[in-house]
């Protein structure tokens, strides 16, 4: 089979998933448990996907620990994303040619 | 319109350097299943997604049926629907079915983390957003494909970091503000930790659904939100 058919059917069933709710969905929510509900989504998305993951994202679990570290305290003090980020990669950087 | 655009665009920047690096190894392992560097590219620039992506190549080079390969895109990316309905919130009285029906194109989940933590969300300000994402994106593949090993090793993993650096600074300020965030992050953290050592039968697209589902439905019983609440934000 060709492969531009496959890459159609993936593309089309990305875009609908995505494009179907965000466009249709029009109401402002008034359900208190469902407007907490989402809320709440995007911070257990988050947590969910970056722990344990982030141990594991720079095939080295000491440089990602101190990293995390560095990340941790730095997102505490409310540094702006970009700072926390580049700050935790650095630091998992320097980490691996201290070791 | 244009200040909007541009502040999409340096919001997102951390985006832009993590896609770079993860979309890097995403065009080194496509070529590798025998595509082509087009195909590569190609596919990240009409799907925008990792774990998608990844589980769609893997048909591709073993041939599976284009049924496979649309549920296994329905399983993976369902959560984007879960986060287009959490956006959608957000939206400025500009965002007309136009707009939506192209920004939809660009519901990540780091987009969409960086736009939800937004007051208010306008059609520019994700145009920025999703541009500048997508190119990192779209780049990276070509890199990586074309070139496989052009970052030095340190370097490049070293970069897998950048995106869960930035994912640690939207949540952990705002579950320092809030008990019921602190509480959804630890639940859904608790029950990811679970996943990876113990119910491993799970694939992550799964597991990230049901962490997430259980901790802020769980979180929403036990600290709902208040309305005066959200006035002070």
């Amino acid at each position: 089979m060709s492969v531009v058919i496959y890459i159609a059917v993936m593309a089309g069933v990305t875009y609908l998933i995505r494009m179907i709710p965000f466009t249709l969905f029009r109401k402002k929510i008034k359900s208190p448990f469902f407007k907490s509900f989402l809320y709440y989504i995007p911070y257990a998305v988050l947590s969910a996907m970056t722990i344990p993951a982030i141990f594991y994202s720079t095939g080295d679990m000491t440089t990602a620990a101190i990293g995390t570290a560095v990340a941790v305290f730095l997102a505490y003090l409310k540094l702006p994303l970009i700072v926390v980020a580049l700050a935790a990669s650095a630091a998992a950087l320097l980490t691996g040619y201290i070791i | 319109m244009k200040k909007e655009f541009l502040r999409g665009i340096k919001d997102g920047i951390p985006i832009f350097l993590g896609y770079l690096s993860v979309s890097f190894g995403f065009g080194i392992l496509a070529v590798g299943l025998g595509l082509s560097v087009m195909e590569s590219v190609g596919i990240s620039l009409t799907n925008l997604t990792s774990a998608g992506q990844v589980a769609g190549v893997g048909i591709i080079a073993a041939g599976g049926s284009l049924i496979e390969m649309a549920l296994t895109q329905l399983v993976i990316n369902i959560r984007y629907s879960l986060m287009g309905i959490s956006l959608s919130q957000k939206l400025d009285r500009n965002f007309t079915v136009a707009h939506r029906l192209i920004a939809s194109f660009g519901i990540t989940d780091e987009i969409f983390a960086v736009a939800v933590a937004q007051k208010e969300v306008s059609p520019y300000y994700m145009y920025g957003l999703i541009s500048v994402s997508t190119v990192g994106w779209v780049s990276g593949t070509f890199l990586g494909a074309a070139a496989g090993n052009i970052l030095p090793a340190e370097l490049s993993s070293a970069m897998g970091i950048v995106l869960y650096g930035m994912f640690l600074a939207i949540f952990i300020p705002a579950a320092r503000e809030s008990k019921g965030v602190f509480a959804s992050v630890l639940i859904a953290s608790g029950l990811s930790m679970i996943f990876k050592f113990v119910l491993t039968e799970v694939s992550g697209g799964f597991a990230v659904i049901i962490c997430a589902v259980v901790s802020a439905a769980v979180c929403a019983v036990l600290f709902p939100k208040k309305d005066e609440e959200e006035a002070e934000e």
